[in-house]
């Protein structure tokens, strides 16, 4: 069980009302609590809880407060920027004294960057709203803090914000004690439930509350609480001790733990306790004298029972804050221990006679690792004479030097902890069979068990690092394995790339999947490998996972074959033991999905250890093999040395000085990551090719490009680059060839470029214009010829026919390489959008999939064209990115006004001709804007020999008069849900701001929750009973405001209407709204064929094409163009090829039943009313000055 | 006058049965047929690469991409029960059953032996009244005998019987080398019923998209001629009941397969071209035929045009072809 399964065990049986909104790492726990409403699972009154989602957290703060206003029990799930949604509410709730709880996996919160992982930022925020503040260390404390802090808001009347570290406990896999049903309703007193009910809001007994006060009693009626705030820290510890003496665990408040006698203590909150905890054990058996103090009431903070905590031998404090408060005189639970302890000296209570020595330091942002090693360092600056402190420590500070020094070597891990370490890809089932693991030797042993999960910042061809450990005691260690008993190496790929053996100890095991023989595996590893595996006395095994796995019908997931070889080999549990457990855990696990695959998985179980081979391990090293450079040669010196360090996954190592100190950027970086991830790519045959350019088009990654160039150029093209005469007219008169050059180090084999060729060979028709070939035997040869493409011009923009595909598709494109999902359904929209407008486009960006592949760090997609320009890209928020996007606007319209302003002034010294031209440039077409900017470099010219105030303000803001193309990116969460009143705005605003909606019908980088544009029928995480009610139509809402250009498209049906959709859009000077329809991996589809998806949504009038553009109506014609044909499938049949809806077929059988037929009524009525709406009869009418104009005028318009 | 008939050792009360369709995938529609005169129902069939693909494509759905992304760990809900086609099978049965009086004949469908032919036993204890295996394959192999083909075929049907109580029924093709002889095999392993023939869905070749598109046909009264002759020249000679398919549009079909030998005729394309409701219309004029033709009854006139019974037994062999051809006098 991890930390959010264990906190949803309680908080879903001890409430009623659950009001939810997806955000990591807490999306599990509202995922978790609607999947069990779905299933009729009752709380511990016998009654299934309701589960509402919410538009953001703070709907999910304000439906919370309306439940508990009404007397329900309540509880809602957050992390981070939600939380700071939920501000607003939290006083509201606080201050009314309403019972609740708000659970939270604390995450870092986004400033110079965002981050997922965890610290105290966010909880830290809501320091002063007035709720009570209770922080878990582990996931058994999390499970029994849920409890303690339900019961706890019941009887204080305290609201409770019960918080643990997101992933390192939220995620962290633990073998725990399991709170029984008979324990929580022990924990909840009933009187206090019925007192809560009793306050209700009810028109029986009615009561006025939310009153606006004034001077007079605002003051004195903010002080009424304070007796409750008093009394909620006594409440909780009586019910730790109550909950002690159910279940034998016991809590304090303020904890000590450590030697009786200590003279330097930590003070601490969250995961980081369970580390220090175990130095401090290991310090103290060393004759050291040190403690750790828990601090696990935050707010109320009672000075007493803190003050009270300490040892009276206590000399030096370090208080240790897992967060960063610019610009204060220290981090909050410095200040508070600080505040505490004078107040306690200089009121008599607690032990200290005089102040200790306090210091504070800043450990573990953004889930930074925090380890013994630090923990040692912390306690040794405590015994310098002169402690550093406001120190950091876990990173190296060479700017303002606050870091302190800590021996990465120093190791405390305990030889009775099995440590295991496995490197896995995503789609190979790694993570899944170690989480098995767990628990096979979790129920089955007495041992303790622990798995924490590392992933990449890819979605694509991503590497995953799981982190066991198994052993007699429960486990503390809340820091990664660094010295792995076995290391599991699941792909080859791997070893070529990193040093994975380099945190084996010396006798550890090594078992990679690999085709290499026993006998053949070691001449083929890298040096670096050979050398760890003698120096360290490694015993070493191979397996061929994949022709096993094959071989068992399992495909390419190998993660039960070396689930197997590992039990095999490690002596965890007695071989046949474990073989036999894993079958029982397999028939478990898989029997709900049927007995084809419990049989295949049992079939793979018996074929493994047959193929597992030991390898001899030579004396000598004879590897010249060395590691693959994972960043190109030719990369600049940023790239190379500060992306490059964190692309090897050494980021943690890079010293505070080499990264920008404003979160900027360079972008055209993804450019020299090389991640050679697919061993098929596609091959062009330009001989069946007819040039028209859509599988250049479709390639979610840029790796497909197209070049039409001068045929002399060819003259210097290597043997085997491609290249055949130009079929389109223009090309031909001017001597032009044409070729489809593919990027093979990039591309990640999706395929999809084959699904949409339209072309086939006339004598084989199984092979097209764009085939799958190994890469192997090619990949040098194409290297080459992608550098020399690379080296051919880039067709004149101002030629380029940009209304039909296959010359639009010559356009550079200014996003490459990025690091979606294979497949990825959004990426061909931005890319389209960077072809079209990239060396003018300002983008802001919802957080979603498209910041994370857009700007995820080490590298960019973003890229800059010959002349340097390229799109410049930044993510605000969530919430805001229309309002953000209409931020750029205006500011870039008042500079462009400002230089017109200021041209006009310098008229007589630029010269009037060319000051009226820069001023009236049109600007509608790549040739205008090419004169313009050619303008604007002969102003900036003369402005060289103008000496004036003006003139130099003018060569500041001189470039904003070339247009400048300002878009909002972002997903459907965004759009229709938690920035949809953004959206409304900038779409009533008149302002040029367009804003692209890469609609997946769900929160995709999430992981698949309901948003409001999920389809009816669509299973989805938060609607795991079927979406029960229609998709928003947001382009009919947008529409309804007349004046904001809105278009519906969806590339796999129909991709010349998207492209019109994208130019239209542009060139409308107001508001556009884009809606495209994006195929996603949460669909439950096979991405390489996502592109037919689309064209049957579109087919069965479930997706709708359509253009409305209001300059129409300036022309007298009527605005909305149907690109939609009338529905020829039945809805069902697209709903068939996705599991999103089939699979409701699976679970809610009778629901599917009527919902797909629903779901065609809707497809009807909608491709109705779009007709109708499109047929409508449209004609310039005049003013109506009179009753009979107005008539007249009404009569046309029918 | 008298409908009733026999098979797979079920009372029928006339040989108007319908086959596996479409139709019978809702109960309301089972539920008209009994009321239109059907005297049993075999269900739509349940594919073997339902039972396995099924399984298979919902593992990998929920499977694909996961574990990958810190973000996106899962994409879907995990429900703890899943019903699984299959297991929606079995309670269509256990519904069917519940609806109509009439029997209600499970229907199977694979290729080679496998775990999917233990869903037979589910469908008997689901309430199926018979059940109806149908091997639907086209071998291909270069090196795959008629003889490995045939094993295959009692091999399965060994298999499924050792499973089952209840009677079974075998669909077959007609593309044996020997039909009679392998018929006959059939029967030795446990045939009860032979139900002639499984009409395969041929390919068809789209011209423009250069791709081989699947191209369902319904049948017409043509096609009942290739069951005829087999029915007539099986019937008596192997001891299991003959169901006819194919081709039985109307009244007239049916009773030339009843005299060719079959005990029942299964209705398909008619229905779905038709509505159901058109079994009410062949049997009411089968009575009328029968009445005119002074029939008491299905018995009286089953079997009596069978190769056995007929006065010139060649005309159901190759001495009839040669009549054929001399009879046809091409249009210049």
């Amino acid at each position: 069980m991890d930390g959010n399964d264990a906190v949803t065990h309680v908080a879903y049986r001890t409430n009623e009302v659950i009001a939810i909104y997806p955000i990591t790492p807490a999306s599990p726990m509202g995922e978790i609590s609607d999947s069990w409403a779905a299933e009729s699972k009752p709380n511990i009154w016998g009654s299934i809880p309701s589960i509402i989602e919410l538009q953001h957290e703070g709907g999910a703060a304000a439906t919370l407060h309306g439940a508990a206003q009404t007397g329900a029990l309540t509880t809602t799930f957050t992390a981070s920027q939600g939380l700071l949604l939920m501000i607003p509410t939290m006083y509201k709730l606080a201050g009314e004294l309403s019972p609740t709880v708000i659970h939270v996996s604390a995450r870092s919160l986004a400033a110079q960057g965002l981050s997922i992982f965890g610290d105290h930022s966010d909880v830290m925020s809501v320091r002063s709203t007035g709720f009570a503040l209770l922080g878990s260390c582990s996931v058994q404390e999390a499970m029994d803090f849920a409890l303690i802090s339900q019961a706890a808001t019941l009887e204080s009347r305290i609201p409770f914000l019960h918080f643990f570290d997101g992933f390192r406990t939220s995620h962290e896999v633990s073998k725990i004690e399991v709170l029984t049903d008979e324990e929580i309703r022990a924990m909840i007193d009933e009187n206090q439930v019925r007192a809560h009910r009793a306050r209700r809001m009810t028109p029986d007994s009615p009561v006025l509350r939310g009153t606006s006060q004034n001077p007079d009693v605002y003051f004195q009626a903010r002080e009424t609480v304070n007796p409750y705030y008093e009394a909620c820290p006594v409440i909780t510890q009586r019910l730790f001790d109550k909950f002690a003496e159910l279940t034998g665990r016991k809590y304090s408040l303020y904890e000590y733990y450590g030697a009786p006698d200590a003279e330097r203590v930590i003070v601490q909150m969250g995961s980081g306790v369970e580390t220090t905890v175990e130095t401090v054990d290991y310090l103290n058996a060393q004759n050291e004298k040190v403690g750790v103090l828990k601090v696990r009431m935050y707010r109320p903070f009672s000075a007493k029972f803190f003050a009270e905590a300490f040892p009276e031998t206590v000399k030096e404090i370090a208080v240790l804050d897992r967060l960063k408060e610019p610009g204060s005189t220290g981090e909050p639970l410095y200040v508070d221990c600080v505040t505490a302890l004078n107040e306690a000296i200089a009121n008599g209570f607690g032990k200290f006679k005089s102040m200790p020595k306090v210091i504070g330091g800043r450990y573990g942002l953004s889930s930074k690792e925090f380890t013994p090693s630090m923990v040692k360092a912390v306690f040794d600056n405590l015994s310098k004479e002169n402690p550093k402190t406001h120190f950091t420590i876990g990173i190296h500070d060479d700017l303002s030097h606050t870091s302190l020094d800590f021996d990465p070597s120093f190791s405390i891990e305990p030889e009775h902890v099995f440590r295991g370490l496995f490197y896995g890809l995503g789609s190979d089932g790694t993570v899944g069979a170690n989480k098995n693991s767990i628990k096979i030797i979790g129920e089955n042993t007495d041992n303790f068990a622990q798995g924490y999960f590392v992933y990449d910042s890819k979605k694509a061809g991503k590497m995953t690092a799981s982190h066991l450990r198994f052993g007699p005691e429960p486990i503390r260690s809340t820091y990664l394995v660094s010295e792995a008993n076995f290391i599991g190496c699941h792909q080859w790929l791997f070893l070529q790339n990193f040093d994975i053996l380099k945190n084996i100890k010396e006798g550890g095991t090594f078992l990679v999947n690999t085709h290499y023989s026993a006998d053949k595996v070691w001449d083929n590893l890298p040096r670096v490998a050979q050398e760890n595996l003698i120096k360290k006395k490694v015993k070493m095994y191979v397996i061929d996972g994949y022709e096993v796995a094959t071989a068992s019908g399992m495909g390419r997931r190998i993660n039960t074959v070396m689930q197997v070889c590992f039990f095999g080999i490690s002596g965890v549990l007695p071989r046949d033991e474990a073989i036999e457990k894993i079958k029982d855990s397999i028939r478990e696990t898989y029997g709900k999905k049927g007995d084809e695959i419990v049989n295949m998985n049992i079939k793979a179980v018996e074929n493994a250890l047959s193929h597992l081979q030991e390898v001899k391990i030579p004396e000598k090293v004879t590897s010249t093999i060395e590691l693959n450079p994972l960043i190109s040669g030719d990369a600049p010196e940023f790239v190379r040395n500060v992306l490059g360090t964190i692309i090897a996954g050494q980021g943690d190592d890079l010293p505070v000085s080499v990264l920008p100190d404003d979160g900027t950027y360079p972008t055209a970086t993804a450019q020299y990551e090389k991640r050679n991830l697919s061993e098929t790519v596609p091959v062009w045959d330009p001989d069946v090719c007819i040039q028209c350019g859509k599988c250049a088009m479709v390639c979610p990654h840029g790796v497909i490009r197209v070049k039409v160039y001068d045929k002399e150029l060819l003259k210097d093209a290597p043997e085997t680059f491609k290249s055949i005469e130009g079929k389109d007219k223009s090309w031909k008169a001017d001597n032009h060839n044409f070729t489809i050059q593919v990027s093979v180090e990039d591309c990640t084999g999706c395929e999809i470029c084959v699904d949409m060729c339209p072309a086939k060979n006339k004598q084989e028709t199984r092979l097209k214009a764009i085939n799958m070939e190994e890469v192997k035997p090619i990949h040098a040869q194409e290297k080459e010829n992608w550098k020399f493409f690379l080296s051919l011009p880039e067709y004149d923009r101002r030629k380029i026919k940009i209304d039909s595909i296959k010359h639009q598709q010559i356009q550079q494109p200014l996003f490459e390489f990025s690091g979606a999902c294979s497949g990825c359904g959004e990426t061909p929209y931005v890319k389209m959008v960077s072809q079209l407008f990239g060396d003018r486009l300002v983008i802001g960006n919802a957080t979603g999939c498209s910041s994370i592949f857009g700007g995820n760090l080490p590298t960019t997609p973003f890229a800059v064209n010959p002349e340097g320009r390229g799109p410049t890209w930044s993510n605000s928020l969530f919430e805001d990115t229309a309002e953000f996007a209409l931020g750029f606007r205006v500011s870039i319209d008042k500079q462009q006004e400002y230089a017109a302003e200021l041209v006009k002034k310098l008229a007589g010294d630029i010269g009037d001709d060319l000051a009226s031209a820069i001023i009236n440039a049109e600007q509608h077409t790549e040739p205008d804007i090419f004169d313009q900017r050619e303008r604007i470099e002969i102003l900036k010219e003369k402005l060289k020999h103008i000496h004036s105030q003006e003139a130099r303000s003018l060569e500041m803001v001189a470039d904003m008069l070339a247009k400048k193309s300002v878009w909002g990116f972002g997903g459907d969460g965004w759009a229709y849900d938690i920035g949809y009143s953004g959206v409304d705005h900038v779409v009533a605003s008149g302002r040029n701001v367009n804003l692209l909606v890469l609609d997946t019908e769900v929160y995709s980088n999430t992981g698949g929750q309901a948003s409001k544009a999920t389809p009816l029928g669509a299973v989805a995480k938060f609607a795991a009973a079927g979406r029960p009610v229609e998709k928003k139509d947001l382009g009919l809402i947008a529409m309804t405001y007349g004046t904001c250009y809105v278009a519906s498209v969806a590339m796999g049906a129909r991709d010349e209407q998207t492209l019109k959709a994208i130019i239209e859009a542009e060139a409308f000077d107001g508001p556009s709204l884009i809606i495209a329809y994006s195929h996603c991996v949460a669909h439950g589809i096979n991405m390489t064929t996502g592109m037919k998806n689309q064209k049957a949504a579109v087919e069965s009038a479930q997706w709708m094409l359509y253009r409305y553009n209001p300059d129409r109506l300036l022309r007298g014609e009527n605005p909305l163009q149907l690109d939609s044909k009338a529905p020829k499938i039945p809805v069902s049949h697209y709903l068939d090829m996705e599991n999103r809806f089939k699979m409701l077929k699976n679970t809610h059988p009778e629901e599917a039943k009527f919902l797909y037929a629903k779901a065609q009524q809707d497809a009807i009525r909608r491709y109705q009313t779009y007709k109708y709406l499109a047929d409508r009869h449209y004609e310039l009418n005049g003013t109506a000055n009179s009753e009979v104009d107005l008539k007249e005028a009404l009569s046309k318009n029918k | 006058m008298n409908l009733s008939t026999s098979y797979l050792g079920l009372d029928l009360k006339s040989p108007l049965v319908v086959s596996a369709s479409p139709l019978s995938e809702e109960i309301s529609n089972i539920k008209r047929m009994e009321d239109s005169g059907a005297s049993a129902v075999v269900l739509y069939s349940l594919f073997e690469e339902q039972i396995r693909n099924e399984q298979q494509e919902l593992h990998h759905h929920l499977t694909q991409g996961t574990e990958s992304y810190a973000e996106s760990i899962t994409y879907f809900p995990e429900p703890s029960e899943f019903h699984l086609g299959p297991n929606e099978y079995l309670n269509h049965i256990r519904n069917a059953k519940e609806a109509v009086d009439i029997p209600v004949i499970a229907s199977i469908n694979g290729s080679d032996v496998g775990d999917w032919i233990n869903y037979a036993k589910l469908m008997e204890e689901a309430g199926a009244d018979a059940i109806e295996l149908n091997i639907y394959s086209i071998p291909t192999e270069l090196d795959t005998s008629s003889t490995d083909i045939e094993r295959n075929y009692i091999n399965i049907l060994k298999c499924l019987k050792s499973t089952v109580k209840v009677p079974v029924a075998i669909k077959l093709s007609p593309y044996f080398s020997n039909l009679a002889n392998f018929a006959n095999h059939l029967v030795d392993a446990g045939a009860n019923g032979l139900v002639l023939f499984n009409r395969f869905y041929q390919p068809d070749i789209d011209l423009e998209e250069l791709e081989v598109v699947p191209n369902v046909v319904l049948s017409t009264s043509h096609a009942r001629r290739l069951p005829l002759r087999w029915v007539a020249i099986l019937y008596s000679r192997v001891e299991a009941d003959l169901a006819a398919t194919s081709g039985i549009h109307q009244a007239s079909d049916v009773l030339k397969m009843l005299m060719a030998g079959a005990n029942v005729t299964m209705l398909c394309s008619a229905l779905l071209r038709n509505g159901i409701g058109h079994i009410k219309f062949i049997e009411q004029e089968m009575k009328e035929w029968m009445e005119v033709h002074e029939y008491e009854s299905v018995q009286q006139m089953r079997g009596s045009m069978s190769q056995r019974n007929v006065a010139d037994p060649s005309a159901f062999e190759r001495a009839q072809y040669m009549k054929a051809l001399r009879s046809y006098k091409p249009q210049v």
